[in-house]
Formats: C-alpha cells, sequence, structure tokens
C-alpha cells in the first residue's frame, strides 16, 4: 500500500441502498474491514458490545450505525458517510437506509454519487423495494448501477438462482433506459466476491466487487458538457479588481472565450481565471476559480455565466420532479423559497402533473404530494430563471425548495425540459 | 465524473462551501483549533477569497491547557498570515480553577470547550461558525451536514436534521439559531496529510516523533514533564519513549502514540498503514460508547 501514498488519487463516491435486512450494512462492513479500513479500537469496541449482547457473531453493521438510537434500535436512521481507500482509489460512501420512509435519504445519498449500489436478497428476489431503487438511481441521473445479489449462501451458490435473478433486474433496468449496469453474486456475510473472490462462486467470470469498484470508469467525456458557472460572490478586494468566484459546476472554460450571463444575457468574454496558485489558461468542472471579463457588465450573486454559444433556456414557466421531504404535504398556490445554483428565489408550484409509482414504473394522477413521494410538477418562479435539464446537467439543472416558514428543505427538485429537436 | 483527483475536488468543494457561508450569513467565524485540520481549514480560506483578505475572524476558544508549543505556533502563524484572531476562554470557569482531575473529563469540556464556544459565539453574535470536524473522525460524526443547524442552546438533533441534496445548502435559519459549517466534512486524516505536504503548509512541531517523558495510562501515553500540569498518579512510572502527537487537544487529555516519523511523508506512511483510529488517543472519546454525540448534543462543534 505504502507506494502510492503521496499519489493522488481518483474519487468515486457512491451510494448504497438495500431493504431491511439484506445485509446492507454487513456489505459495507466487508468492504472497509477486508481492504483493512477497520481500525483495530472500532473493532474491539463493536466486539465488546457482541459479548455484552452475548451475540456469537461479530456484527458488522455495527461499524455504520454512529448514532445512540441506531444502535439501540438495531436500524439506520440517517444518510452516514464512510471512507475508504485502496492502493487504487479513494472511495466516499453515502449510506443510506433502505425502508420506504427514508426516500429522502436515498434521494440525498444518490444525488452526490457517481455510482448507485443496490443490493438484492437471493433469497428474497427482486422487491417492489429494489424496482423503487433502481428507478431512484436513474430520476438521480447516476451514472453507474451495480445491483449485488446477496445472501448467494442461502442458495446454495446457485448459478440457476442467479441468473434467473439478473435477467429479472435487466428487464427493469432496461425499462427504465439505465444504460451502465453490472450485476454480481456476492455473500457480504462469508466473503464471497466482496473483496476476494472466494471458490464458491466459480461459475460467475465477472469480478469480484471492489475489482469492479476500483476500475469503474469515473471519468466522463468533459467535451459533451456545457459550461456552466454559477457566481456565488463578486470580490472586489481593491478598485482595480472585480472577480467573479464561483465552482464550475460542468464543462470548461478558457481565457478569451465569450461568454454569456444569465438571466440578464449581457455578453463579454474571459480576461483571466485566477487561483490562489497563480492565473490558469483553462479550467474545468468541479474547479472552485474566479473569473474576470474584458468589461464591466452588471453581474451579481446567483447569476449564471456560461459560453455564449451554449445557452441554457430562460424561462420563469417549466415543469420539474419534486421529491417531497416534509412531513407537512406540498400546498399548491403557496410561495416557497428555491436555490438553485447560487441563486434563491421565489416560486409557486401551479399544478401536480403525476405522481411517479416508483414499484410500478409508472405515473400516475395525483393531486397531492407528500412526505417520500415524487411528483411531476408545473412551476411558477418570480423571474426568468436560467434552467438546464437534470438529466444532462446534474449540477445545475436541481434545486432545494425551503418553506419560508419553517425555513426547512422540504424537498429535491430535477428541472425537466421538453427534447431539444436536434 | 472528472479528470480531478481526491484532492483537489476536496479542495473544490470547501471552497465552494466557504464562499457560500460568506454569501449567505451575516457574521461568520472561523473557528481556529491550531492543529492540522484547522491549518488546512485556514488554507483553503485564503484559497477561496483571493486575491482579498479573509472576509471573518477566526476564534481560538482556549481552555489554558494546550501545549506550550501550541500556543507558539498559534501566534506565529497568525501573524505571518495576517489574520484577525479573536482569543475567548470561559473566564469564570478558568477562575475556578476547572480541571480535569477532580470533576472528570466530560465536565471539564462541557465547561472550557462546550461552555466556552457557546459564550464565544454569543458574545460576538457569530450566526455561522466554520469547524474544522470531518466524517471519518468519528461515528457520530459521520451523520453530520456541512451545515449543522442549531438551536438558541447550540445542541444538535441528529434525528432531525435538514436533507442535504447535491451542493444546496439552505442558510434559511430562525432568530436565535446559528449553523456550525463543515467545509472538511468529506477529508480523511489521509488526505489531510497528503494536501499538508502537497501544499508546505505549516503545522504544530509536536505533531513530529521525539523523545518524550511519559506515563503509561491504560496504553495512551499521556505525556508529563515541566510546563505540563499532568498528575503522576501512585504507582505510575515515568518513561521515556519516541512519541508524537496525532491529533491535538489539551495536554491532560491528549495521549501520544509510539512513532519514528519526523516528516510529514513519514507521518503519512505511519497513517496509512494505523491500525488504530486517530482519537485513539483522545481520552475524552472513551468515557463512554457515544461520548461525542452527547457532547455535540450539547454544544460542541
Amino acid at each position: 500500500m505504502t507506494g502510492s501514498l503521496k499519489k493522488d488519487l481518483d474519487l468515486l463516491r457512491f451510494c448504497t441502498a438495500g431493504s431491511v435486512d439484506d445485509g446492507k450494512s454487513t456489505l459495507i462492513g466487508r468492504l472497509l474491514y477486508d481492504s483493512k479500513s477497520v481500525f483495530e479500537d472500532q473493532m474491539q469496541a463493536i466486539e465488546r458490545t457482541a459479548k455484552r449482547k452475548q451475540e456469537d457473531q461479530v456484527n458488522l453493521a455495527l461499524l455504520t450505525d454512529g448514532l445512540a438510537a441506531e444502535r439501540e434500535q438495531g436500524i439506520t436512521i440517517d444518510v452516514a458517510y464512510r471512507y475508504f481507500a485502496t492502493p487504487k482509489r479513494k472511495f466516499i460512501i453515502a449510506d443510506t437506509p433502505g425502508h420506504e420512509q427514508y426516500t429522502r435519504n436515498m434521494v440525498t445519498g444518490a444525488s452526490n454519487s457517481d455510482l448507485s449500489l443496490i443490493l438484492v436478497d437471493a433469497k428474497q428476489g427482486v422487491l417492489e423495494q429494489t424496482r423503487r431503487h433502481l428507478a431512484l438511481a436513474q430520476l438521480l441521473a447516476v451514472e453507474h448501477v451495480v445491483v449485488c445479489v446477496n445472501k448467494m449462501d442461502l442458495v446454495d451458490y446457485s448459478e440457476a438462482r442467479f441468473l434467473e435473478l439478473s435477467e429479472e433486474i435487466q428487464g427493469i433496468a432496461d425499462q427504465l433506459h439505465i444504460k451502465n449496469l453490472k450485476i454480481v453474486p456476492i455473500s457480504a456475510l462469508k466473503g464471497d466476491m466482496v473483496v476476494e473472490r472466494g471458490n464458491r462462486l466459480d461459475w460467475f467470470d465477472g469480478e469480484p466487487l471492489l475489482n469492479f469498484l476500483e476500475t469503474v470508469p469515473v471519468q466522463r467525456e468533459l467535451k459533451e458538457e456545457s459550461f456552466r458557472f454559477p457566481v456565488q460572490l463578486v470580490l472586489r478586494p481593491d478598485s482595480e479588481f472585480r472577480g467573479y468566484a464561483g465552482q464550475i459546476g460542468s464543462g470548461s472554460v478558457k481565457v478569451g472565450d465569450a461568454i454569456t450571463v444569465f438571466p440578464s444575457g449581457l455578453s463579454s468574454k474571459v480576461a483571466r481565471i485566477v487561483t490562489y496558485d497563480g492565473d490558469l489558461q483553462s479550467a474545468q468542472y468541479p474547479q472552485s476559480v474566479t473569473i474576470t471579463l474584458e468589461d464591466e457588465i452588471d453581474i451579481s450573486r446567483g447569476d449564471l455565466l456560461a459560453l455564449s454559444n451554449e445557452a441554457p433556456a430562460v424561462d420563469s414557466q417549466f415543469n420539474a420532479r419534486l421529491c417531497w421531504m416534509s412531513e407537512t404535504p406540498m400546498s399548491l398556490g403557496k410561495k416557497y423559497l428555491i436555490k438553485m445554483g447560487a441563486k434563491v428565489t421565489k416560486v409557486m408550484f401551479k399544478e401536480i402533473q403525476g405522481q411517479l409509482d416508483l414499484a410500478h414504473l409508472k405515473e400516475l394522477p395525483a393531486d397531492k404530494l407528500e412526505l417520500n413521494q415524487i411528483a411531476r410538477v408545473q412551476v411558477k418562479s418570480l423571474g426568468a430563471l436560467p434552467l438546464d435539464d437534470y438529466q444532462t446537467h446534474r449540477h445545475t439543472g436541481c434545486f432545494i425548495v425551503i418553506d419560508e416558514m419553517s425555513n426547512n428543505t422540504v424537498a429535491a427538485g430535477m428541472v425537466s425540459l421538453p427534447q431539444k429537436a436536434s | 465524473m472528472t479528470d480531478l483527483k481526491t484532492l483537489k475536488q476536496l479542495e473544490a468543494e470547501s471552497i465552494h462551501i466557504m464562499r457560500e457561508v460568506v454569501a449567505e450569513f451575516k457574521n461568520p467565524v472561523m473557528l481556529y483549533s491550531v492543529g492540522k485540520d484547522s491549518s488546512v481549514m485556514l488554507r483553503l480560506a485564503q484559497k477561496a477569497f483571493y486575491p482579498g483578505k479573509l472576509p471573518f475572524p477566526l476564534m481560538h476558544i482556549d481552555t489554558g491547557y494546550k501545549f506550550k508549543e501550541m500556543y507558539e505556533f498559534r501566534d506565529q502563524f497568525i501573524k505571518d498570515i495576517g489574520a484577525n484572531l479573536i482569543i475567548h476562554r470561559n473566564e469564570d470557569a478558568i477562575a475556578a480553577g476547572t480541571n480535569p482531575w477532580q470533576l472528570g473529563t466530560d465536565k471539564c469540556c462541557a465547561l472550557l470547550k462546550t461552555q466556552g464556544l457557546l459564550g464565544g459565539l454569543e458574545k460576538h453574535e457569530f450566526d455561522a461558525a466554520f469547524g474544522g470536524a470531518r466524517r471519518e473522525e468519528e461515528k457520530s460524526r459521520a451523520k453530520e451536514r456541512v451545515y449543522s443547524v442549531r438551536d438558541e442552546f447550540g445542541q444538535w438533533d441528529p434525528k432531525n436534521q435538514r436533507p442535504e441534496p447535491w451542493h444546496l445548502y439552505n442558510a434559511q435559519i430562525n432568530p436565535g439559531e446559528s449553523v456550525r459549517v463543515f467545509p472538511l466534512s468529506n477529508w480523511t486524516e489521509v488526505d489531510i496529510w497528503q494536501y499538508i505536504l502537497i501544499e508546505n503548509i505549516p503545522i504544530v512541531p509536536i505533531y513530529y516523533a521525539q523523545e518524550r517523558e511519559v506515563v503509561n495510562r491504560k496504553g495512551i501515553l499521556i505525556p508529563v514533564g515541566e510546563n505540563l500540569k499532568t498528575k503522576i498518579n501512585e504507582g505510575e512510572k515515568i518513561e521515556r519513549v519516541k512519541c508524537r502527537f496525532r491529533s491535538l487537544g489539551c495536554m491532560p487529555c491528549t495521549g501520544a502514540v509510539p512513532s519514528e516519523a519526523t516528516t510529514v511523508e513519514e507521518i503519512i506512511e505511519e497513517v496509512v498503514v494505523a491500525r488504530r483510529s486517530e482519537r485513539e488517543n483522545r481520552v475524552i472519546d472513551l468515557t463512554s460508547d457515544s461520548s461525542m454525540e452527547q457532547k455535540k448534543r450539547e454544544g460542541y462543534f
């Protein structure tokens, strides 16, 4: 391991989802334990617990359940973030509880993930939850999906059972247009095909899960993505300097590029790309930089910079998918705040166009939107906003909805624009 | 989804968080504890607002029990970078002689650190406070948000946290509430050291190994010596051991670990192969299964 220490490694962010008792926490425990990312003192702590509770097997799930209430109740309540590294790559896991009422946690976990890892119990087979998890991965535009068919030890490591389940999972994925799907048979409990191959799944010609996680591509073709730069701050340390600070949401930019400011439509050219480590000739997603322009034009926090030939749509009415995250249902016609990029503005939801039935993968008519439900709604904003479709712009096509009274985050939103005619 | 490697991605994410806070809060402050994470957080802040200066003050919650080397480093480092540092102490508790030997570590921390922090935030009416805590450090911190909303008593309610999807942070708070912001949430101990190495960031010298006089207390090496206030219990033997501090806290409650590392590279090698977690030497975390969660609920960061 020591050789690669000083080298900066690739980073893979993935989320895990599973139903109650399908062994998700055990799998994460296994990945951490077998990749030697669990420390002795942490291991000793859960061994002490096993002894106290007089259990004969150490419960690897206890490595991930951080809150006292979780350990008491033996369930995962909230998204937990775990970190591990191998000589090839660093990993951030967003571990989300799998119960239906926690859809909001899964949306949160998937929103920042490059890969979604979904568990299916080999004995129980494909459940409603499985469809739900696959549909959420697709909805959140997670690039890669891995389905682990777990507890293979309970079905005698049967190839026939695995093939049967694979076919069913593949069928659902096709229906959802999930492109990058991988299915792996594992036993998290016994450790088969997780980090080591083991010798009980010899019929499987694919690679163990960790190998796959270490090699799945995390680079997306940058040229396919248009440059988006939400302005967070206008930096004016002295009368000479006026720079726009932000993080590049997608694509890349270089000195001299013609840019347009949205929603105003004013244009200029990139003069400098400034960083503490020196000026850059070009910058790309997801760098945080400060851009100066050739002309003095009116730009403030919340505006969006884009290349002049890759303009976003600009409108005050649009459609979006909303995942409702509050116990208070959504009210049509009520004013909410949204935060989109660096812009906070008021909106109203005009109409619910349909509710997404994740378990059956279809849209149903609906007139309300409650906790953990997902619906397509029509949004009207105070003033026009630059708009990107979420499926093509994961960083600028999303927003959160805030209730002005409670100040709570009540929904996650994804802009959906009509497909452009090419 | 990028060809930026881990450290550059984490750097960009942290800078984004700091800029959001400065844009959306009236009176932010950066908690500065003199440790390695604070040093990294401070460098990231310099990057975030370059070519401008830091748009907020730093605040050190001083318990009076820090190592001499920490105070020396703090004063020199702050002078070098020209930052505005507020030093806040819970003077009433210090005057009353608060110490861990008589009160126990939990009570001592509650008075000098948690109450000290809450007092400092209140005195200056800060509505957002950056802290260098990382999710990897400890299991209750693994459940923290980047923006951790606290009530008027600074308390954390882990079961009632706002969802935080994407990189969209909700800065709307009610009067009396404040947020603790953790821009280093996704950094690991190894990331911190690698960043210190590539960025050449100054750190307190006691992170490096040297021979020290210590007593071995339940496997934790507690330093003793002239300028240290450690009480030696009956039956304890003073030994000379080559050791270093893996994380820094108050003298009576921070143990050293045996180490040969005298450079940042050597520290990274030790950390990567370490079989014990980073806070193993922090006496304050070991008092119960949920010590940190309890402290956070009471207002610790």
